[in-house]
């Protein structure tokens, strides 16, 4: 039996060789036949001319991931705090499942809302041709990381030691200069981890965005239309040739975008060593 | 005077933000269900869409999404209960512990785009399967396979030691030990992981809309045709109905009913959860 088991545990292991190994041999040949610098680089995509630069599409992700981290993890932050300490117990119950109901909510959904009602919003207030744009990715974004954020917060800050709030109040300090000066501080790299795993979540998403965003492989601005690594992928994989040079670049892309992943997910390893260290 | 104003303004901070989070939800929650509730009928939910009649219904998304449910569950759940049993009660090589829950941490991390990609090579092109349900589920298998592993270990982890000695002690085996105390005593985690990989194989769009195909029309179901059968699952009709149909009635119905099923699945999870951490 003990064979039989060991197996099942490194079929996870063959799965990430498989993802890895499947993702490099076919996301290679297209960069090798763009050229490493031209595709990272190049400003144009459009493979209907041939041109397959995905600096756009790099360039979207990241501001569309950290504009979504500046605006969710605030939120969230302050929703955790409010949870973890500052909450009357009933009311903590009843904000706890609303938010993992927010986490449990299926992407195409939170789309479908932002398509409805943030996109012609953003047309009307800010007068603009279309509202499907960067703004509009970056909102629905920050909403679809809040939830990680608050559970992954209160989490940490539910873990410091009662000993030093007791400590900090009994020296005068208010409840609330307690929370920010003493929990917060002592929770920071849980708290730190929250946020890249936020980041992670935000990099990866596809549907919801491709569904506000406009999809057009503008340069980023707020009000363009833009498209991320993740759409870039999904809006031409229905249509792409097999083995075509556009279908073959697709998969370079998604190289791309796994080792953002790899590299975000290393740096989580590292805050959440420290933090077992610490 | 400087202390009161941080207090004041601190707490403002805390009370706004949980609002703004809480506001959303129900907002999110409302909106949908006023748009969508009245679409919801009988026959909306039990027939295919018709041209002819001019009526939609999407009884082959909720078919094809029990359909991934059921095989992705049946393949992962005895590879993630199987890869937690050797994690908690055989491995002795730390390393490869270390390795084999790095490797299940990574695998929750990739986004699912990436899983859309290496379906769409491997199990649509290389392995020949075309957009079928059989190899979305193929591709769901690898992404649930994490969240079984987790819930089943932690639950595997609280099942006392005394329990093993005990079992041991009487003279059985190590696998007896395992079939007769350590698993049954461990049934609500592996459940609760269940739900919650039902809970994503339901969320889940990018995968299942390239690897299984977006057809909304009834599938044969038969066990001939059984690996044949392609379509789209509810999220996937959802994206369909809005994106390229803009018949936005239709796309909040499905989304009524995804989010009555999200809530469904979030509260049997955590009732499942809070009974694991008593006993």
């Amino acid at each position: 039996m003990q064979g039989l088991f060991t197996l099942c545990g490194l079929m996870a292991v063959g799965f990430v060789l498989l993802i890895s190994v499947y993702l490099i041999i076919s996301g290679l040949p297209a960069i090798r036949e763009i050229g490493l610098g031209r595709f990272l680089f190049g400003k144009t995509w459009a493979a209907g001319q041939n041109q397959y630069g995905i600096l756009p599409l790099i360039l979207t992700s990241v501001y569309g991931t950290a504009g979504a981290v500046v605006i969710g993890v605030p939120i969230g932050f302050f929703t955790a705090v409010f949870l973890a300490k500052a909450a009357p117990k009933w009311l903590a119950n009843v904000i706890r499942p609303a938010v993992s109901l927010l986490a449990g909510i299926p992407s195409v959904v939170y789309g479908l809302v932002g398509m409805c009602v943030l996109v012609p919003a953003l047309r009307n207030w800010l007068n603009l041709p279309a509202g499907d744009s960067l703004l509009a990715a970056i909102i629905v974004l920050a909403i679809m990381i809040l939830p990680n954020i608050i559970s992954l917060s209160e989490t940490a800050l539910e873990a410091v030691p009662k000993e030093y709030e007791e400590a900090s109040l009994a020296l005068g300090a208010t409840k609330l200069e307690t929370y920010f000066r003493v929990s917060a501080p002592a929770a920071k790299s849980g708290i730190a981890a929250a946020v890249v795993l936020g980041i992670g979540r935000a990099i990866g998403e596809a549907m919801a965005i491709m569904m506000v965003a406009g999809n057009v492989a503008n340069m980023p601005a707020l009000t363009k239309s833009v498209r991320f690594l993740t759409t870039g992928i999904s809006i031409e994989l229905n249509y792409s040739q097999d083995g075509s040079l556009q279908r073959q670049a697709l998969f370079s892309i998604g190289l791309v975008l796994f080792l953002f992943i790899m590299l975000i997910n290393a740096f989580l390893n590292l805050v959440l060593k420290r933090e077992k260290e610490g | 005077m400087r202390r009161k104003m941080y207090d004041i303004g601190a707490r403002a901070l805390l009370y706004g933000c949980s609002a703004l989070t809480v506001g959303l939800l129900i907002f999110l929650i409302g909106y949908i269900l006023i748009r969508g509730v009245g679409g919801i009928s009988w026959s909306f939910l039990t027939t295919s869409e018709s041209v002819l009649r001019g009526t939609i219904g999407i009884a082959p998304a909720i078919q094809n999404t029990l359909f991934v449910v059921v095989v992705s569950l049946l393949i992962a759940l005895p590879l993630g209960v199987g890869a937690a049993i050797y994690l908690t009660e055989y491995a002795r090589n730390k390393k490869l512990v270390a390795v084999i829950e790095f490797a299940s941490e990574a695998l929750a991390g990739i986004p699912s785009i990436i899983y859309a990609l290496v379906g769409v090579i491997l199990f649509c092109t290389a392995l020949r399967l075309q957009k079928t349900l059989l190899a979305g589920s193929l591709t769901m298998v690898m992404m649930i396979l994490p969240t079984i592993i987790r819930s089943t270990q932690e639950s595997l982890k609280t099942v006392p030691q005394s329990y093993r000695e005990g079992a041991l002690g009487l003279g059985s085996g190590k696998w007896r030990m395992i079939r007769t105390v350590v698993l049954p005593s461990s049934v609500d985690g592996i459940v609760t992981g269940c739900i919650l990989a039902v809970g994503r194989v339901v969320g889940e769009s990018a995968v299942l809309m390239y690897t299984a195909g977006m057809s909304m029309a009834m599938q044969d179901f038969s066990p001939g045709q059984l690996a044949r059968a392609s379509g789209s699952t509810l999220t996937v009709a959802l994206y369909h109905y809005a994106k390229e149909n803009a018949d936005f009635s239709v796309a909040f119905s499905i989304a009524t009913i995804l989010l009555i099923l999200t809530v469904i699945i979030n509260f049997s999870a955590s009732f499942l959860g809070r009974k694991l951490k008593r006993s």
